[in-house]
């Protein structure tokens, strides 16, 4: 059979709709609130758990109601439409990283321990990959863990880990060797109540509510259950990790673009200037006709990633290079959209674009993570130009 | 979960295709575009071929192919010259699908199955002297007389219009209501044997100079009574289906040739050495390209959904638009960094990045210009 078959079947549509008004009603209306307190209640966890929402892409075995990646895309579309991206962030952090570490590298006890209660939403995680020192350049990591008997101990600190303020566990990578090459690297789960863990939630000019947090380790003692995976596994997970993570920032960045283009459009209708709504104006119909091509651009971008990840997700022999080429370039070409199509919004706003009172100041602060965060824009490009045979060799 | 649009059976065509394009086409384009002229025999072997009517249905005298297959046709085309892809475009996306949806069997037999075979070449006539994206503004005029239609008016930019055997065009056949523009538009298949047609000039175009590009006159030029295709007064509907293809087409083959043109510059900065190493090694040249391959995947992403809706017998005019916008856009700007890393090279005449930098300009005038795609868009995104 020629052509395209379809994402999105009709069970998607209704999983797209209980995504909706899940969204709706328990995140939407309280966005302002907890945008202003820089804050939301941990319970959110639970009630997303118990709804089901973050049970999508795992297996029925672990409390999950997949594996089904497609219905994952529509709950991180949905929720990505919620007007407060730091909570979709600490979400995200906890679903798309944490708990997926575990599923793919865990054994069956880890799984029992950490990956189903997280799930039921009842235990929250999150990834601590990211130091002062170490951001992109994964490999520069200089957290230690130290093999003492059967545990690790750990020593070292992390920065800008997304929901690390008040996450149960942390997913850490640390080096556990000094060879050169990508052998080095070593995950391991650590319980936050573990003597010598400290953190300190940070603050930031975007995503305001997440718990983002830096992390300390002072002789962190870690039995070796808790290690996740192969001694020195640690990076070639993280890199493989990461495609999806990087997938699911695209998508996310797509919501946000559109949620912003309508924003700015819902304004321009009302805001009147020189006698007539500022959407009468053709420059401001062009532009953002402009701004539609590439958001839809980029979905199909994205979605042409996506499809090579569901096949691998399904078993199916995808050349991997092939994945990183497609699942980086959605990633650059969307965290970009999203920061023009929500800078524009800003725009049509005037001087109300600077008001708190209107979304469109949050919408463009919190886009502009995108090209940071996850490997920035530049990473990317080193990247896709890789996969060309350019680049610094 | 399907990764490709193609089947096997489409590649072996891409193969095919390919082979003709290699052999009969690409070593001649720098002579063809300074000549600024073709030999009407691209059209005999490609109609020889089965390239001309790939997606056309057997029972019309077509291959009975699916739409990919003409996608997989435009690709290997575009890939080596947008004024060629024009061209042949021109003949199986734009003139010969109104006869097939809107003609009688009779038409059929007439115009459209020579042209499917290569005998006999079309082109497309909507854009006037002083109408190009205003088609509801065309004041080339068909009156009725007994049983024939006399034709008045002159027609411009017209693709193939100075080799044409027969020309698809709407014209005025009713006055013009100014409350309603789009009535009294009808279309026709004007056969350029009769007398009172005549090409006026031939016009020197600043790329794709190979093909002829034509403004035309019509005469007293009298019709018969089945030249008219479709409906009397239905031109306009038609005429915007019409455009619906066309536009998906053009923008087929035209991120093809954005493709290629990119694929020019990383060969050309893989292999070209400066302060001691590939031009393709420094960051900032490696960065822009793939900045640019980027790019042409999301369009070509984006190109492809349209052709599957297409395909699929969907009437999208929302993506259609978004296409043939985001592929214009593509083409020029991926030809201009194309042409900056070739550097001197690039500007070099004959070479293939300076041809298609001059030749891709015309993307984003031609069938519909930028600004008529966003004004489509606006209207459809209910601001405009």
């Amino acid at each position: 059979m020629s052509g395209l078959d379809l994402l999105f079947l009709e069970e998607h549509d209704a999983y797209r709709e209980a995504a909706r008004r899940f969204v709706s009603n328990e995140i939407t209306p309280h966005a302002e609130e907890w945008e202003r307190a820089r804050d939301y209640p941990k319970e959110l966890f639970e009630k997303v758990g118990s709804a089901g929402f973050f049970g999508a892409k795992f297996a029925e075995a672990w409390g999950g109601t997949g594996p089904d990646y497609i219905a994952e895309t529509v709950w991180i579309e949905e929720l990505s439409r919620g007007l407060t991206f730091g909570t979709a962030s600490d979400l995200g952090a906890h679903s798309q990283l944490a708990a997926l570490y575990l599923d793919r590298y865990g054994d069956d006890e880890q799984k029992q321990r950490y990956l189903e209660p997280s799930i039921e939403g009842r235990l929250t995680g999150a990834l601590a990959v990211t130091e002062s020192g170490a951001g992109s350049d994964v490999n520069a990591i200089r957290t230690w863990a130290r093999p003492d008997g059967e545990e690790w101990v750990l020593n070292g600190s992390k920065v800008f880990i997304t929901n690390g303020s008040w996450a149960d566990y942390v997913v850490v990578a640390a080096r556990t060797s000094d060879e050169p090459g990508h052998d080095n690297l070593t995950l391991l789960i650590v319980d936050a109540d573990r003597p010598g863990f400290e953190r300190n939630r940070m603050n930031l000019i975007a995503w305001q509510t997440s718990h983002t947090a830096e992390l300390y380790f002072n002789d962190v003692r870690v039995p070796d259950e808790n290690r996740l995976g192969e001694v020195g596994t640690g990076f070639r997970h993280i890199t493989t990790i990461f495609q999806w993570e990087r997938l699911t920032m695209s998508l996310s960045a797509l919501s946000l673009a559109e949620l912003s283009l309508e924003t700015a459009i819902d304004y321009a209708r009302k805001r009147r200037a020189f006698g007539h709504p500022v959407i009468r104006f053709q420059v401001w119909q062009h532009r953002f006709a402009d701004l539609a091509v590439r958001i839809r651009a980029g979905k199909a971008l994205t979605y042409r990633a996506l499809r090579l990840h569901i096949a691998a997700e399904s078993g199916r022999e995808v050349p991997r290079e092939e994945l990183v080429r497609l699942t980086s370039m959605a990633k650059l070409y969307t965290q970009r959209i999203a920061f023009d199509v929500a800078d524009e919004c800003v725009q049509v706003h005037g001087g109300a674009g600077a008001l708190k009172e209107y979304p469109a100041q949050r919408l463009w602060r919190d886009a502009r993570v995108g090209a940071i965060g996850g490997g920035t824009d530049d990473i990317m490009r080193n990247i896709i130009a890789g996969t060309m045979g350019l680049g610094v060799a | 979960m399907t990764l490709s649009p193609f089947t096997e059976e489409h590649d072996l065509l891409r193969k095919s295709v390919r082979e003709w394009v290699d052999a009969e086409i690409a070593p001649h384009l720098a002579e063809w575009e300074e000549a600024g002229d073709f030999p009407d025999q691209i059209f005999h072997r490609a109609g020889e071929l089965g390239f001309l009517g790939l997606a056309f249905p057997e029972s019309a005298g077509g291959q009975g192919g699916d739409y990919w297959a003409q996608v997989v046709f435009l690709e290997e085309v575009g890939r080596v010259s947008q004024a060629i892809a024009m061209v042949l475009s021109v003949q199986t996306d734009m003139a010969t699908p109104p006869i097939l949806e809107f003609g009688s069997e009779k038409q059929i037999d007439r115009w459209l199955r020579p042209a499917l075979r290569g005998e006999s070449i079309g082109a497309i006539g909507i854009t006037e002297p002083d109408t190009g994206s205003d088609v509801a503004s065309i004041r080339a005029q068909a009156e009725r007389d007994g049983e024939e239609w006399v034709l008045n008016g002159s027609k411009m930019y017209i693709t193939n219009g100075a080799r044409a055997d027969f020309i698809t065009m709407v014209v005025r056949t009713g006055e013009l209501d100014e409350a309603n523009p789009w009535a009294g538009i009808s279309m026709f298949v004007v056969d350029t044997s009769l007398p009172g047609f005549s090409v006026s000039r031939r016009l020197e175009k600043a790329g794709m100079k190979m093909s002829d590009t034509a403004l035309l006159f019509m005469d007293d030029m009298r019709l018969p009574a089945d030249a008219l295709l479709g409906v009397e007064g239905e031109g306009f509907r038609q005429i915007m289906w019409e455009l619906q293809g066309e536009r998906i087409g053009v923008s087929v083959f035209g991120v093809a040739g954005a493709r290629a043109v990119l694929e020019e510059a990383v060969r050309y900065a893989k292999a070209r050495e400066a302060f001691g190493r590939p031009i393709g090694q420094f960051q900032a040249v490696s960065h822009r390209l793939a900045e640019m391959a980027t790019e042409v995947e999301a369009v070509e992403a984006l190109v492809y959904e349209c052709c599957d809706l297409w395909s699929r017998g969907v009437y999208a005019t929302q993506e259609v638009a978004m296409a043939k916008l985001a592929v214009g856009r593509l083409s020029n700007q991926v030809v201009d960094e194309a042409l900056q890393t070739l550097g001197g090279a690039g500007l070099v005449e004959g070479s293939f990045v300076s041809r298609e930098w001059l030749g891709m300009r015309i993307g984003r005038i031609g069938g519909g210009s930028d600004e008529v795609q966003r004004q489509i868009l606006a209207r459809i995104m209910g601001i405009g």
